[in-house]
């Protein structure tokens, strides 16, 4: 198995001077193809941070970021947005769905943005809902559906595009826990089947045991790796 | 590809948001249709006036007696003789008519019925000069004509009012104290460019007027129509030499009289109009200008509002310039669709209102299409800046925000 995504000595800082603050401090990590990673540590230790600057979004302040062997660090903001367009696929803390939009119209938003024709547009979508259980509540609006539903939603759009990686920053942050275990069903069959690399930030111990690996995070460093379950190589 | 579906995000965008979408583009539909309609309807007057003036007839000099081009003819300065239209006939060349007149107001009788009308005594050159056509019976006969008997043409109102869907022909009519024989109806013209129906008047040779009416010899106007346009200004010029001679005029007297191209009246009437059309025009733009940056005003809240939404596209994968691209057409549609509402409006309005104002209506497509690419650049204009700062969010930033 190749390296997805490797950190060295990442950095990132916030502020200018006085209100300078460091989030990351030099952070080496190495993620493999095929890993399911729940992310873990104490409220601002910098787990989002990480989040944004494997999902592209952000550009760390100092260190060297790859991704597929690509220095991130190097690219502009076009070459970035088509990185995630491509390759990544984000469930975001507070689902952020598009509002008075249907289910359908949200997971194909992706693909829109692909380019793909309307009619392949139209079965992944609907395929990516079926899979998350949400076949049937495709012309429902978010407004519609309960939180775990649009979660679910959320889901649904990260993975229509059958990404190479898929981030979750606190999937279940909002779930009840029963719903937050057939989340994690989820991204454990999506791991397992169609090997799609999962990173998972998380603050419950027993959703980190669906992951093979938990990453712990404090003062914006890694405090501690363990593998809960090997690699199928 | 990106371009269809920037247009698909944006109508769809429009969609959800139809009523903010209609108030949105109001300005630009107040703005498009009100330029429209004033440019249209300034036209149609413009147009009026040129049909009303060239229905005077064609190529047509009045020469009247006095320096005021306007009013009536004289003030203290001589009146013509039928000796200066024999001159003008005899030295002027390239005449198609020579038309003395006189007229004078007087109430006509036909059996119980009376009309006040006006008199006009001519020659056969009248009807030419004034492109006249019989509607019925005939025109005088040139003995008749130069024996001054009285016999009459009728215009087409005094037919109407006097003797209804009846023939007149071969019937008297008494003007003031005498009665006269009517052999002809002329075709209706209607009005005239200054409110005066052309209809209503009595056609009676030259000398029966002088005689039964006036009681002298004066001609206070005469109309000539010259046979070929070109050589308007040339007759012009030859008419203004020959009265100073005959009128006896030293080199530095002014005219005693005037010699008045109806082309000019027609000229300095539809410039009028049309002076007023662009100033019309002008000040509806500015309305459309309001239009504009009525739609940046919601286009910019818009931005603030759907920083969230901006945000998610962002990190789903969108380009900055697709997002710059849904924004900017969501803002030339909303522009043009305004602008087409307002065509169409402004037509309802400019066919209905040229009715009202008995002024013909013409579909302009220059004005039409102008106003509809200039909404749709309104829209690139203002719907840029906007755009632009909804493209250049941070996505992380825009995420975040509530
Ligand atoms: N845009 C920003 N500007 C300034 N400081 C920031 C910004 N984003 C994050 N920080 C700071 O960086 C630190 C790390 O934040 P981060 O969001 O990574 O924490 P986290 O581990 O995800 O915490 P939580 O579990 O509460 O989500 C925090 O102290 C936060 O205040
Ligand atoms: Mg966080």
């Amino acid at each position: 198995m190749s390296a997805l995504i490797e950190f060295h000595g990442i950095t990132k800082s916030y502020g200018q001077g006085q209100a300078r603050f460091q989030a990351l401090r030099g952070v080496d990590l190495c993620i493999e193809e095929g890993d399911f990673v729940a992310v873990m540590g104490p409220s601002g230790s910098g787990k989002s941070t990480s989040m944004n600057i494997i999902g592209c979004l952000d550009v760390p302040s100092g260190g060297e970021y790859l991704f597929h062997g690509t220095h991130v660090e190097r690219l502009d903001r076009n070459q970035r947005a088509l990185l995630r367009r491509h390759y990544l696929g984000f469930v975001f803390q507070g689902f952020n769905l598009l509002s008075r939009t249907t289910a359908q119209e949200n997971v194909e938003l992706p693909l829109l943005y692909r380019g793909e024709s309307a009619g392949r547009r139209a079965t992944a979508a609907r395929q990516a809902l079926q899979q998350v259980g949400l076949g049937g509540w495709e012309h429902h609006t978010s407004a519609e559906l309960s939180g775990g539903q649009q979660q679910r939603v959320a889901i649904a759009r990260a993975i229509a595009t059958r990404p190479t990686l898929l981030l979750a920053d606190e999937p279940t942050g909002n779930l009840d826990s029963q719903r937050s275990h057939e989340i994690m069903e989820l991204l454990n069959s999506l791991n397992r089947d169609q090997g799609i690399t999962v990173l998972m930030v998380t603050h419950e111990p027993d959703m980190a045991e669906y992951a093979k690996r938990v990453i712990h995070f404090r003062d914006g460093q890694v405090e501690q790796d363990e593998r809960l379950r090997e690699l199928a190589s | 590809m990106m371009f269809w579906n920037s247009l698909l995000l944006a109508l769809r965008e429009i969609r959800r948001n139809l009523l903010r979408s209609f108030l949105t583009i109001l300005g630009i539909v107040i703005g498009v249709g009100a330029v429209i309609t004033m440019v249209t309807l300034g036209n149609g007057a413009t147009q009026a006036i040129k049909d009303q003036v060239s229905s005077l007839g064609s190529n047509l000099l009045q020469v009247r007696p006095g320096q005021r081009m306007f009013g009536p003819g004289g003030g203290g300065a001589p009146q013509f003789k039928l000796e200066d239209v024999k001159a003008i006939r005899q030295q002027i060349s390239g005449l198609a008519a020579v038309a003395p007149q006189v007229s004078r107001n007087a109430t006509v009788v036909a059996g119980t019925n009376n009309w006040s009308t006006s008199v006009t005594g001519s020659n056969l050159d009248y009807f030419t000069a004034g492109n006249w056509a019989l509607a019925e019976g005939r025109l005088f006969t040139p003995e008749e004509e130069n024996a001054g008997q009285t016999v009459c043409v009728l215009g087409a109102t005094i037919q109407k009012e006097l003797y209804g869907s009846s023939s007149p022909l071969g019937e008297n009519l008494r003007v003031k104290n005498f009665s006269c024989q009517v052999i002809g109806v002329l075709k209706a013209k209607g009005q005239s460019g200054m409110g005066r129906d052309q209809d209503d008047s009595v056609i009676m040779p030259l000398r029966a007027v002088q005689r039964r009416l006036l009681g002298s010899r004066d001609i206070s106007n005469i109309q000539i129509s010259v046979a070929n346009a070109d050589n308007i200004s040339r007759v012009q010029e030859q008419l203004t030499t020959l009265l100073r001679e005959r009128r006896r005029l030293g080199p530095g007297a002014d005219d005693n009289f005037n010699v008045l191209d109806t082309r000019q009246i027609a000229d300095a009437l539809s410039g009028t109009t049309q002076v007023l059309t662009m100033l019309l025009g002008a000040v509806a733009s500015v309305s459309l200008l309001v239009g504009g940056i009525g739609i940046m005003n919601i286009m910019l809240v818009s931005v603030t509002e759907r920083t969230r939404e901006i945000g998610i596209r962002l990190a789903i994968g969108a380009l900055e310039r697709e997002v710059l691209l849904q924004f900017l057409i969501e803002a030339v549609m909303l522009a043009a669709l305004g602008g087409l509402i307002g065509i169409i409006l402004a037509t309802g309005a400019s066919v209905l209102l040229a009715k009202l104002m008995q002024v013909p209506f013409t579909f302009n497509p220059t004005i039409n299409l102008l106003s509809f690419v200039f909404s749709a650049g309104i829209g690139i204009l203002f719907g840029y800046m906007p755009a632009k700062r909804a493209a250049r969010l941070d996505p992380i930033e825009a995420l975040r925000h509530e």
